[in-house]
């Protein structure tokens, strides 16, 4: 945005400049609001349409609450996944050279280019009753498909490359000359990565962690192909929200989605925090001779 | 600690950036490895300190083969190009870094760990900057807070990878003047990396010259500068002006100039040869002299202090791509007065001492 302004002070004819700008920035908070804002406070007004009580009632539903435990469940199993993989597939990336390299990149970033839909479909195919390992799964009496399994393993499909990609870039601006440093030094390669490594990347890291929980507690599609729906068992939070929405409680629909939409803006307050700390780290080194 | 590398042999890919180095270098001394860009000097430190690892070869340290040890069990004191500090530590705690590191039993305690980092600072004379962070620190501080870190492992040996290289010029030639002198307090073996001739021949006890992955020469500041062994040699260290020609009946020809060389060692003639003068072993006389020389025009006489340097191009000596020989002699400036050299004068270049190499 702020560079778009500058470009538009650039111009030579003051007068339509302003004019211009002054449209885009009315088009565009018009669209946040209309796309964004106004959808955000429709959630609440809904949800609180029939006042507190029967918000707080909603929420006091068994498989509601269940669909919020599995919820954080999921969630609590997928981000520490997901965090050891992005670490190793980023220190592997960004540290070191090896053949197919590239391919792991595009490997991990597959996820988003393939639908969600898509990936709990494959694993449906994969794990299914009728699937590759079905009838082994069967006989052993493993569930995975339209069991919790399956939603984890959808749910660490669809967030995967959010903290890899968060650090690979990072991490290869950074250089390993620091990691070098600390090995002449005489330090371990757990020393190195725990003194030098992991307190160079920790807003990075933190950051793709504030990612990849949003995205794992809001993900619909591939958890839904695998969950099955089954009430107070399978459910997430997204789930309920559109079990309940098609039997038209939409209060209670709508109390469950102001519960996601609240974690949402938590995030991003967390995440606007850790943006905020990093710039001020980042400027703190930038400072530069004193 | 003496250093030794034999028969080390480095590919990166198609490219081989060291071919068959074997180097000896003596506990104490103080090492400069010269040569252009991409002559493998870097590669070569790297694999002396083990960070990188030779195709063949091996790496004694104080005649122990250390070819298989890794970088962490050589015990060698590293100062990168461009410092690596640890950006998130203060400079305290980069100083302190090697020993934090050591392995519990070997580890000394907290109030030894704080004496010896603020001895070291003490020795870089920067204690007054030890909460600071490197990057509040200027590129010359960061340097030598950086020699302070790799000095703290008492290391056997001292590698550093072109340490002034990215330095202004001024503070370049301070840093350079202090690690002379800290390395005559010292007496660590250090190896240091760099692309300035002047630096090398300044700083060092031996200046190792390499080029296109092969040592071309190894000798004191001295020997090379005044006794280049090779052609790259001779054009690497210090000015000096390039003939080329062939050699008959014991003379240098170029066309049909006949000179005299002082390479008497070469007696058999040869087609194509190449010859070198320092600017300083060339005579101007006036082009209606008797004496044989090469015909050449002076384009500038540049006069600053004692010495006066002349600029002459000749178009009777062509070189290889049949360019016009652009040549340059340095003479004291009262000499230049009293043979009355003027700009755009015609004159003959009689070279004093030849140092003619076969191709």
């Amino acid at each position: 945005m702020s560079q778009q302004l500058i470009v538009a002070h650039a111009k030579p004819s003051g007068t339509e400049a302003k004019f211009v700008r002054r449209l885009l920035i009315t088009l565009a908070l018009l669209f946040v609001f209309l796309f964004l804002v106004l959808p955000l406070a429709a959630v609440f007004t809904e949800a609180l349409r029939k006042g507190l009580g029967a918000y707080f009632a909603s929420m006091e539903d068994p498989d509601s609450w269940a669909a919020v435990r599995l919820t954080l469940f999921i969630t609590a199993i997928v981000v520490p996944m997901n965090l050891a993989f992005g670490v190793c597939a980023a220190w592997a990336v960004a540290k070191h050279d090896f053949k197919g390299k590239s391919f792991l990149i595009t490997l991990i970033d597959l996820p988003f280019s393939v639908s969600p839909v898509v990936a709990g479909l494959v694993y449906v195919l994969v794990f299914g009753a009728n699937g590759w390992f079905g009838g082994w799964l069967l006989a052993h009496d493993i569930k995975i498909i339209f069991a919790v399994p399956g939603m984890i393993i959808a749910t660490v499909f669809v967030t995967l490359p959010f903290i890899a990609r968060e650090l690979i870039p990072l991490m290869q601006s950074q250089g390993t000359d620091e990691e070098q440093a600390a090995i002449v030094l005489g330090a371990s390669g757990w020393q190195v990565f725990t003194k030098v490594t992991l307190p160079n990347i920790k807003w990075g890291l933190i950051y793709g962690v504030i990612l990849c929980n949003a995205r794992s507690m809001g993900e619909f599609g591939a958890v839904a192909v695998v969950s099955g729906h089954i009430r107070g068992q399978t459910n997430t939070m997204p789930l309920q929200v559109e079990i309940l929405y098609n039997e038209y409680q939409s209060v209670a629909a709508f109390a469950i989605a102001s519960l996601l939409a609240l974690l949402a803006l938590l995030t991003l307050v967390i995440k606007t925090f850790v943006e905020w700390r990093q710039h001020k780290a980042e400027q703190q080194l930038a400072q530069g001779v004193s | 600690m003496s250093i030794e590398v034999k028969n080390i042999t480095k590919n990166f890919g198609q490219i081989r950036v060291l071919d068959d180095i074997n180097l000896r270098i003596d506990s104490g001394e103080l090492v400069a490895l010269l040569g252009p860009s991409g002559c493998g000097k870097t590669t070569l430190l790297r694999i002396i300190a083990g960070l990188e690892t030779a195709d063949h070869g091996s790496v004694y340290l104080e005649d122990d083969d250390a070819t298989l040890s890794g970088a962490r069990e050589r015990q060698v004191g590293f100062v990168f190009q461009h410092y690596a500090l640890f950006r998130h530590m203060s400079v305290f705690e980069n100083v302190a870094f090697g020993l934090r590191v050591k392995p519990r039993n070997e580890r000394p305690s907290e109030e030894k760990i704080r004496d010896k980092a603020h001895e070291l600072l003490d020795m870089v004379q920067l204690k007054f900057l030890k909460d600071r962070f490197p990057s509040q620190l200027s590129g010359g501080q960061r340097q030598r807070i950086a020699l302070a870190r790799a000095l703290a492992i008492e290391p056997r040996v001292l590698l550093l990878d072109e340490p002034f290289g990215a330095l202004d010029a001024k503070v370049r030639k301070e840093l350079r003047k202090w690690l002379r002198k800290l390395h005559d307090e010292l007496h660590v073996t250090s190896v240091f990396v760099t692309h300035d001739q002047e630096e090398a021949l300044e700083v060092s006890d031996t200046v190792v010259l390499m080029n296109r992955g092969k040592l071309e020469q190894v000798g004191t500041p001295e020997q090379v500068y005044d006794h280049p062994a090779t052609p790259f040699a001779y054009g690497f260290l210090g000015n000096v002006n390039r003939f080329e020609g062939a050699l008959t009946a014991g003379k240098f020809r170029i066309g049909d100039i006949l000179l005299e060389h002082s390479t008497p060692e070469l007696s058999r003639d040869q087609a194509s040869v190449v010859a070198f003068a320092r600017p300083a072993d060339l005579d101007i006389v006036t082009a209606q002299s008797r004496q044989e020389g090469i015909p050449a025009t002076i384009d500038r006489i540049l006069s600053f202090g004692q010495t006066s340097k002349i600029e002459l191009t000749s178009s009777v000596a062509l070189t290889d791509t049949g360019k016009a020989s652009e040549y340059e002699v340095q003479w004291p400036r009262n000499r230049v007065e009293d043979a009355a050299l003027k700009e755009g004068m015609s004159v003959k270049l009689i070279p004093t001492a030849l140092r003619v190499f076969g191709r």
